[in-house]
């Protein structure tokens, strides 16, 4: 029978996965159970053990700290709509609205879509606007690394072996922060992303004085584009101060869903009504 | 040992810590109503709940439900809302084929505990994570609306109260489906439900390679048997066509897709499942795959078929081609299209001394006897399929799939073999619809009628031959649409390539020719200065108008009156439509016309109705019931000739050992074919009854206390009294040019399609759809609207999101089917323009309802933007490509 291990404390999670090489880190299981489903289709099941952090409690929960907030791995998309959060994180919870169905946003966790590292995850860009960083533990003890350092391109992360992402990291907003988030796909339920935009601004009277902005599935990873973001610093939000050169960072492809070429577009559009949005 | 409280009781779970909830609830608990889509949340089948939140049960590892509460949908009934919900879904015919029923009772239960009186936003935001591919869910979400608003009745009563609400019946009477209680309870047995538990498991060994040399090694050191062809007793072939058997059940040293099976594996599940495709002995030597494209010119698919042409159709009509004033021209392609029946294939077998049994979801169960006698080499007699409920077809379960397998496995083992496709393989597997790349143009007068109309398509009809021929023989009869038109031409070919075999689905092909039709329309109406509405009108087959076949259409031609009925709408929503900024409105139009039954080709059906000494009145209908409402229709148009309520009739579906061949539920077919034969049915008990009572044809039957009466006599009986039902439409085959009778009858419809367009991200917003069919006679509304209602989502997906493509769309993921989001508003206009020929006048109504409307959807961007789409689905980069070359 293959292994399945459910500790019940970090440190007991941390010694099994040491002693467990090659095993898979599970806990709402939406990405981890259907990739292994699409794998059995032409016999290549996987059979990594599973060490599933469900039962971990002290990873569970959204919590607020002197410095921000606290995501724990096993807080759900459903968790985080059901928290009271600053406007900031209203694109956030958008994202969190249009992950999979509710069934998924019942389980489904934000920091497993972070692990999973789909470049389409949806909840890369409104975490990176949100300037999130990823806590890691090991048996060493705990680092932190801000989210564009942890997603390292498609489905790579700098998780290290022996290493288990126990939280997210979400520092204060600044005053007066609001955010938002846009998703484009072909359907309007259930859909994987051709593009989505996540951003964060601070207006005062009238004038950009924070802005991070965030593109997905545009590149192996969700990228802040810091041209779109310089350009509205010190102005007006007026999309139309975002340009194509600001995103020519992005490196889209072409795949079932869209264009190379429309995804760069179309981020270009997403961006200025995300803009438009929040002024 | 997992512990938890499973709707409501204490229940202790044997199984693997990490099993699929899903997976413990079916195989462990007995609890089948929860059904398995796709085992990846891309579905929502499995949905139940857990400490009342809705989740997909197959992605819950059983040991995280410990301790925890689960409800599924055969606890629903006893929760606050479920009654409510179970009575609403049967009143509103919410459930069609039944397979995603159960995941929509418990997201909708969710979603009613927490807000007892939603809005529809509410609902589709809740019911968004569960797909369904019969209803185009606005039936679902008026259940819904309706459970939220309405009382709480008991269980009981409200599910009792369904079948009693019209006790008659009678044809015209929204019934609901008197086979909807056991889709609403978790009851229903489909393929993968009822196998013997110590049934041994089958599992396909198929091609990843679109075109592959192999053999076959020793396969000794595997843990289970591995069949391959030559262990099949009788032939190794299966095909739609009694003279075409190309598609073997084992292939042998030649894969000729990307899922064609080459070998099985059969023993204990366990066994099976831990073969790895490194274990396997089998060695591939791959070659270039031939595409629609290349095949013509290449070395044959087949020996059969030296030059990759399956077959070509054509039609030739009018010697030359009257003066055109305007011309219109244009080259269209579609794709591969997945019929995405929320149920995999799935079904079992058993050997009983000389005879098989066959069980499983299937829409031909004559056809599938024939295949499972073809391939064990056995008489049809020996051979007796059984089928269960079908968790939706469309045309894709015409074919045989675990049929000829589980067969042979238990032919030669002795033991009950049963098979469960997972949704990869039966995506990579099963048929799909004929991507076509159609060359069309026509022309019509400085008045605007049409003076000719040529039509050249090739379909690429996949790898082996399924109902290729019958998509080429209906295309070139169709393309032209309902339509006088002087002059045609018109050619289709089926060009054989290493694509999946592609095959009956909803329209066989006719959906793909209509998008190029009323494509031209439009351009043309355009050129003549007319509105597109009334340019059709102008256009449109009347009764006495004789087709491009020679064919006379006597009577039942209700397609101006369908546009009639559009009028209004049509000038309603151009007038509503946003025509500067960002987004703008577009509003289309689309006709279609579709010949019921097979073409030019006997299709008969046969239904029995009897009545025993004891009263006891007994229906035998062999026509499946997919969904689409078969069972109910047939025993309304039964009990209306009969003169007898339905509720007296006892019903014995579909088994080729007790009821007679129905033929297939394909073609659109069954309310007009089997009807006629239901109606036969009643009509010949009747006069029994009646010459034995010695009563006038105006006498009144009653049935009650196992006593019929006539005129209030009660009837002595001293034996069972026979009413037998047979009909063939009648045809005449088609020549070399198309010509003939090749239906008996047409169903007509007329489709608008209101949408707005994004004009910088070439996204679509469908607003409303109003459809007006001309269905001879409503047997049933409610099922014609729900046929007409799902018809319409499927064309959605045509027009808008569906291509499959091997390889890289085997999941439900990435191949994308409308959701509850997706399907707009849907008004549907019952026309009757009566069929002498059918049952009470009726026609069919399953293929007609999608075909206007990708057309009508296409029409709508054109009226939006300007541009012309010429490939499908219209992606948002497409549509907006297609508005930048036009700008």
């Amino acid at each position: 029978m293959d292994a399945y291990l459910r500790p019940r404390s970090l440190d007991e999670a941390l010694a099994l996965l040491a002693a467990t090489p090659g095993c898979q880190l599970l806990a709402g299981g939406t990405d981890v159970l259907p990739a292994r489903a699409g794998a059995e289709v032409w016999l290549h099941a996987d059979r990594r053990p599973l060490l599933d952090l469900s039962g971990i409690t002290a990873l569970a929960g959204i919590a607020e700290t002197p410095d921000g907030w606290r995501i724990g791995a096993l807080a759900t998309w459903a968790q985080l709509c059901a928290t009271p959060l600053p406007p900031a994180f209203d694109g956030l919870k958008q994202a969190a609205r249009q992950v999979g169905g509710a069934q998924v946003q019942n389980r489904g966790t934000l920091l497993g879509n972070l692990c999973n590292a789909s470049p389409a995850a949806d909840g890369a860009p409104p975490l990176l606007a949100l300037d999130a960083r990823v806590e890691l533990t090991g048996p060493a003890g705990a680092r932190v690394l801000p989210l564009g350092e942890f997603l390292l391109g498609n489905r790579r992360t700098a998780l290290a072996a022996g290493e288990i992402a126990t939280a997210l990291l979400l520092p204060r907003p600044p005053e007066g922060a609001r955010g938002g988030f846009l998703k484009l796909g072909a359907r309007s339920h259930l859909v994987i992303s051709i593009a989505m935009v996540g951003g964060v601004l601070v207006l005062e009277e009238g004038v950009v004085r924070h802005a991070r902005l965030a593109v997905g599935a545009c590149a192996a990873t969700a990228q802040r584009v810091p041209l779109a973001e310089a350009a509205l610093l010190g102005a007006a939000p007026d999309p139309a101060r975002l340009l194509p050169d600001h995103l020519a960072a992005l490196t889209p492809i072409d795949d079932v869903r869209a264009s190379a070429a429309y995804r760069r577009h179309a981020s270009l559009v997403l961006l200025q009504r995300l803009v438009e949005s929040l002024a | 040992m997992t512990t938890l409280l499973l709707n409501g009781a204490a229940a202790h779970i044997d199984a693997a810590p990490q099993t699929r909830l899903s997976a413990a609830l079916r195989d462990a608990c007995g609890l089948t109503g929860t059904k398995v889509g796709c085992d990846a949340g891309d579905c929502g089948a499995c949905t139940v709940l857990l400490d009342g939140a809705q989740v997909c049960s197959c992605l819950v590892p059983l040991a995280q439900a410990e301790g925890r509460a689960v409800t599924t949908v055969e606890g629903l009934a006893a929760t606050p809302q479920g009654a409510a919900l179970q009575a609403a879904f049967h009143a509103a015919g919410a459930a069609q084929c039944g397979i995603c029923t159960p995941g929509m009772l418990m997201a909708a239960s969710d979603l009613l505990a927490h807000t007892p009186h939603p809005t529809e936003a509410e609902v589709q935001a809740a019911l968004g994570g569960v797909l369904c591919r019969c209803t185009g869910y606005r039936a679902i979400i008026a259940a819904v609306l309706a459970a939220g608003t309405g009382a709480r009745p008991s269980a009981a009563a409200v599910l009792a109260a369904g079948a009693n609400a019209l006790p008659l019946g009678a044809v015209g009477d929204a019934l609901p489906r008197l086979d909807g209680l056991p889709k609403l309870d978790g009851t229903e047995r489909f393929g993968a439900d009822d196998a013997p538990a110590d049934a041994l498991w089958l599992r396909p060994i198929r091609s990843p390679h679109a075109h592959a040399r192999f053999s076959i090694g020793d396969a000794s050191h595997l843990p289970v048997r591995l069949l391959t062809a030559a262990d099949v007793p009788g032939r190794n072939g299966f095909g739609i066509y009694p003279d075409i058997k190309d598609q073997a059940v084992f292939a042998e040293g030649l894969a000729r897709y990307r899922g064609d099976c080459v070998a099985a594996l059969v023993g204990e599940r366990a066994a099976v499942e831990s073969v790895r495709w490194e274990d396997l002995p089998i060695t591939w030597q791959e070659l270039p795959p031939l595409t629609a494209a290349t095949a013509p010119d290449a070395a044959p698919l087949h020996p059969r078929w030296p030059d990759n042409i399956l077959t070509t159709g054509r039609l030739r009509s009018g010697e030359t081609a009257p003066p055109a004033a305007h011309t219109a021209q244009g080259h269209w392609t579609t794709g591969f299209v997945e019929h995405a029946y929320i149920e995999p294939e799935a079904g079992w077998a058993e050997r009983h001394g000389e005879t098989i049994h066959v069980h499983g979801c299937t829409q031909a169960p004559y056809m599938d006897r024939d295949e499972v006698a073809g391939v064990l080499g056995i008489p049809l007699d020996n051979v007796r399929i059984m089928p269960s409920a079908c968790g939706g077809g469309f045309g894709g379960k015409l074919d045989v799939s675990f049929q000829p397998m589980v067969a042979v496995a238990a032919w030669l083992t002795g033991r009950p073999v049963r098979a469960v496709w997972s949704r990869g393989e039966s995506l990579a597997s099963s048929t799909k619809r004929h991507p076509a790349s159609i060359h069309a143009s026509a022309g019509c007068d400085a008045e605007g009628r049409l003076t000719s109309f040529e039509f050249e398509a090739d379909y690429d009809t996949g790898a082996y031959a399924s109902w290729g021929p019958t998509v080429a023989g209906r295309v070139p009869v169709h393309c032209m649409g309902p339509y006088r038109l002087p002059f045609v031409r018109s050619q289709a070919r089926a060009v054989l390539t290493n694509n999946p075999p592609s095959g009956a689905f909803r329209g066989f092909g006719v959906p793909q020719a209509a998008i190029a039709q009323e494509m031209l329309w439009d351009q043309l109406a355009d050129q003549a200065g007319l509105d597109r509405l009334e340019f059709r009108v102008l256009n449109a087959l009347r009764e006495g108008d004789v087709t491009n076949t020679s064919q006379k259409l006597e009577h039942s031609v209700g397609l101006v009156a369908c546009l009639e009925a559009l009028r209004p709408h049509w000038h309603a929503l151009r007038a509503a439509r946003r025509t500067t900024g960002r987004t703008r409105g577009g509003v289309g139009v689309a006709c279609m016309w579709y010949g019921i039954g097979n073409t030019g080709m006997s299709n008969p059906s046969t239904m029995r109705l009897t009545l025993a000494p004891d009263g006891r009145l007994t229906f035998h209908n062999g026509a499946v019931d997919i969904g689409q409402g078969s069972t109910t229709v047939l025993a309304q148009i039964a009990a209306e000739a009969l003169g007898l309520p339905v509720s007296a009739l006892h019903l014995v579906l579909y088994d080729t050992g007790l009821t007679a061949d129905a033929g297939k539920t394909s073609a659109s077919r069954q309310t007009f074919v089997s009807g006629r034969a239901a109606q036969g049915a009643g009509e010949a008990l009747r006069g029994e009854i009646l010459r034995r009572a010695n009563a006038g044809p105006d006498a009144r039957l009653t049935l009650s206390d196992g006593r019929l009466r006539v005129n209030g006599e009660a009837l002595r009986l001293d034996s069972t009294l026979e009413g037998l039902g047979s009909w063939d439409p009648p045809t005449v085959p088609l020549d070399a040019d198309g010509q003939g009778i090749p239906y008996a009858t047409y169903g007509f419809a007329a489709q608008l399609a209101a949408l707005e367009v994004d004009m910088d991200l070439g996204t679509i917003h469908l607003q409303k759809i109003v459809a007006a069919h001309d269905v001879g006679r409503a047997i049933n509304p409610m099922l014609v609207r729900g046929q007409v209602e799902g018809g319409i989502a499927q064309g959605i997906g045509l027009a808008l999101m569906e291509e499959y493509l091997p390889g890289r769309t085997e999941n439900l993921h990435d191949y994308l089917i409308p959701t509850i989001g997706d399907v707009p508003e849907i008004k549907t206009i019952l026309v009757e323009a009566r069929e002498p020929l059918g049952p009470f006048g009726a026609k069919g109504i399953g293929e007609p309802a999608l075909v206007p409307t990708a057309p009508a959807i296409l029409s709508a961007i054109r009226d939006a933007t300007g541009a012309t789409l010429r490939r499908v689905p219209a992606l948002p980069h497409r549509v907006l490509e297609a508005i930048r070359e036009h700008r």
